[in-house]
């Protein structure tokens, strides 16, 4: 059956065929007619957002919390260009998102139109794959093209720039079983060779380790499964980037906590110290590695992901697996059965021995206080007054409080942890929590916020209230831009060149005028009941904890530095950051 | 498969094998006994045929992953080569140590829009040409020695006026190089190159 229909319908049709349920967007005059069939229409959901940023990371929260790609509209121009950070932080996190930009009509491209900006090439390296459609009668097609490029192999953000003469212009609808998405099929299983050479060491290892990313999560609740069963199976110890998180339980005995740069001690020393990695949908990002040369001297790697290009990018490895992390998993599972289940039991007895003497470090202790709040102590009391909550969805914005949360907070199930990792992008949490809060309504969802960070995007409470999203703003307030503080007093001679929050609002009185609740919590006896106010409370929460103000946060490998040496306190700061290290970020 | 490791295969995607992540040992355009060691700091000049479909903002896809991750192109060609397929063939001579030139393949292997990445450098024989236009101005001894030079490298005049030629020349881009040498003090007031088109020899 064809059916003809204008451009702007065809968008519509297109996202319910697709199955989307929510736009994250903002009108303007290159996408009134797609607005148009918006307003005729009660199958898509349309969340008005206060800014495109915001839209694009409230559509980066839905997509992580559900498994399922996020849908953001906007207008030309202004519109399309406010979506650049959000376009480049889903890139570096493989994050799928599909964005639907309006474009000044086909017949004045190039004449600096109003509201004409160069989207396409303004987004080609934000994008995993971005499309001009010129014609109505393409259309369709490359919507279903951008939904299969976005969702399949390593996910990503696609762009579909739509002039307003094509969204009027009427054309051939095609359904998503009849478009061109043939060319793009990434290789999904691993090389059996290699995977072979992999089940060997497994067998033989005497210090191994399962390094878990990001991939895991992204690629399924199978991948999470078969991650969980290989590692029950082995008695290996598993540890995880930020982006993994909740891929292997908190709770499980196997879990050393997340490492990199702000890791766990015994996380990394772990990785310095094994004769086998497995590295499983991670990318061995500069957070994670340190100092190249001294990374892991001692072990053979192996390395599973999808993406071709992420292997043998940074580190050499010896087993390099290409295909879907859930599915080469499995493989690897079924291959080792198949051989007898073989570990060297010994050697890991004794590998265990050593976390253990590592865990006994116990890290993450600091300075207890009466008279403040410290922020560790805020997100333990966090914790443990949430943690029974199995639909509870934690969003960080970016900083101290964002590596506290990793440390502290602890997750027994993927898609529960949202947060900017690659790019790093202050003002994500706000809207990221608002996405995943209207894709689970009745779930817990709580944005672990530094106050710096949390203004950058402050204006998207307004889009929680009108939507009713209850989301909870748990913001350490320590007045400050505490990592970059934090930076300062170990590099630069604790000059604190910019790095204060001075004329902050009132929280509690801000929340008020949004319309929502304010808590304020400045005493550490009170913490208790305020968390459980905001908790109780069916709206959503500014919560304003004014927390330490000079807190630094560790472990922490300095820049430039190998795993082994780690600054685990105050007392070890003086001088750590070498000539070399000052280079880095 | 035994060549399951065999880096000098293409990357095709969708198919079987794709691997480009282990180089092939002993194969180099340098030397056969060269074993090219992928940890090496050596530069190396590479020639990737780059089969890409043919639509707006595919060459701008490409150039800006080398301009974007600092590689180097030392050539670049594009046109297309099969019109119903809409495909064309992107010829790009670049230069790195063999962990670059395996990550600019992979780089470019996993654009959506790119079919094949072939290194025509590891993958065996292939033929470089390029070609040239020369013009050089100059009467008398230097007229004259001019195109004697331009007969023995089969250049083509193809313009000509009293006091000047335009030549066209077809090659190796180190032939092309040369005739550039030579007719340097000879006139030679404007070049205008092509850049590599290349393909794998045999029947691959």
């Amino acid at each position: 059956m064809t059916r003809t229909m204008t451009g702007a319908r065809m968008v519509v049709q297109a996202l319910r065929d697709q199955g989307v349920d929510t736009v994250f967007g903002y009108p303007g005059g290159a996408v009134l007619p797609i607005y148009d069939e918006i307003f005729q229409q009660n199958d898509i959901r349309h969340i008005l957002v206060r800014h495109e940023q915001g839209a694009i990371h409230m559509a980066e929260g839905y997509a992580r919390s559900t498994g399922k790609p996020g849908v953001v509209l906007v207008t030309s121009g202004p519109g399309a260009t406010n979506t650049v950070t959000g376009l480049v932080d889903a890139l570096m996190d493989s994050i799928p998102v599909v964005v639907l930009t309006g474009q000044v009509p086909t017949f004045m491209i190039g004449t600096d139109g109003f509201q004409e900006a160069d989207t396409v090439g303004i987004t080609r390296p934000c994008t995993k794959m971005n499309w001009l459609v010129k014609e109505t009668e393409k259309l369709s097609d490359v919507i279903h093209q951008a939904f299969h490029v976005a969702t399949h192999g390593r996910p990503g953000p696609v762009l579909v720039d739509i002039p307003k003469d094509v969204q009027f212009a009427t054309g051939t609808y095609t359904p998503p079983s009849k478009a061109r998405t043939q060319h793009y099929k990434p290789r999904m299983d691993g090389d059996p060779a290699q995977i072979l050479r992999l089940v060997e060491m497994i067998e033989t290892a005497e210090r191994p380790i399962l390094y878990t990313g990001g991939g895991v999560i992204n690629s399924g609740p199978a991948a999470t499964a078969a991650l969980r069963a290989l590692a029950d199976a082995t008695g290996f110890p598993v540890t995880s980037t930020l982006m993994g998180l909740g891929a292997y339980p908190a709770s499980g005995t196997q879990w050393l906590g997340m490492l990199g740069m702000h890791g766990l001690y015994e996380a990394n020393l772990a990785m310095h110290g094994c004769d086998l990695m497995v590295n499983i949908g991670a990318r061995f990002d500069d957070r994670i590695t340190g100092r190249i040369a001294d990374f892991s001297p001692g072990s053979r790697k192996a390395h599973i992901d999808i993406d071709p290009s992420s292997i043998n990018k940074v580190i050499r490895v010896d087993v390099p697996i290409v295909g879907d992390v859930g599915r080469v998993l499995e493989e690897v599972l079924r291959v080792w059965t198949e051989r007898g289940r073989k570990v060297n039991a010994e050697g890991l007895a004794k590998w265990w021995g050593r976390i253990a003497e590592w865990r006994a470090v116990d890290c993450l202790r600091y300075k207890p206080a009466t008279a403040t709040i410290k922020p560790q102590y805020a997100l333990q009391r966090l914790e443990a007054l949430t943690k029974h909550r199995r639909d509870r969805y934690i969003c960080t914005e970016v900083g101290q409080h964002q590596m506290w949360a990793a440390q502290f907070l602890g997750f027994e199930d993927p898609n529960r942890w949202m947060t900017s990792g690659g790019l790093g992008t202050m003002g994500y949490g706000l809207p990221a929590s608002i996405g995943v809060q209207i894709a689970h309504p009745d779930a817990l969802v709580i944005n672990v916020a530094g106050e710096a960070s949390w203004l950058m995007n402050m204006q998207e409470m307004g889009t929680a209230i009108q939507f009713r999203a209850p989301v909870k703003q748990f913001i350490l307030n320590n007045e400050r831009l505490g990592m970059v503080r934090q930076w300062q007093e170990l590099l630069h001679g604790e000059r604190y060149s910019q790095s204060w929050s001075e004329s902050l609002p009132d929280f509690v009185k801000l929340a008020e005028a949004f319309g929502c609740k304010g808590i304020k919590c400045a005493d550490p006896a009170d913490l208790d009941d305020a968390i459980r106010e905001m908790l109780d409370y069916p709206g959503p929460v500014i919560f304003d904890c004014l927390v330490e103000k000079h807190e630094n946060c560790f472990p922490m490998i300095p820049s430039g530095n190998a795993h082994n040496q780690m600054l685990l306190g105050e007392a070890e700061t003086q001088g750590v950051i070498g000539a070399g290290g000052a280079v880095l970020v | 498969m035994a060549r399951a490791t065999d880096g000098a295969r293409p990357i095709r995607k969708g198919q079987g094998q794709v691997s480009a992540l282990n180089i092939r040992k002993g194969a180099s355009s340098h030397s056969a006994y060269d074993l090219r060691d992928p940890n090496s700091d050596r530069v190396e000049r590479h020639t990737l045929a780059v089969l890409v479909d043919n639509e707006p903002g595919v060459l701008a896809r490409v150039i800006g992953l080398f301009s974007g991750r600092g590689y180097n192109i030392e050539s670049l060609t594009v046109a297309e080569t099969d019109h119903t397929g809409h495909r064309s063939r992107i010829t790009v001579v670049t230069t790195g140590t063999p962990a670059v030139i395996e990550q600019i393949k992979a780089q470019l292997g996993r654009l959506v829009p790119v079919h094949e990445v072939h290194d025509l450098t590891v993958e065996g024989a292939a033929v470089e040409r390029e070609l040239g236009l020369f013009r050089v101005a100059g009467t008398g001894d230097k007229r004259v020695e001019a195109l004697r030079l331009a007969d023995i490298f089969r250049a083509k005049v193809v313009d000509t006026t009293l006091d000047s030629f335009v030549f066209e020349i077809t090659g190796a881009p180190a032939k092309i190089d040369a005739f550039a040498d030579l007719m340097r003090p000879l006139g030679l007031i404007e070049v205008a190159r092509t850049g590599v088109a290349a393909l794998a020899r045999g029947n691959p």
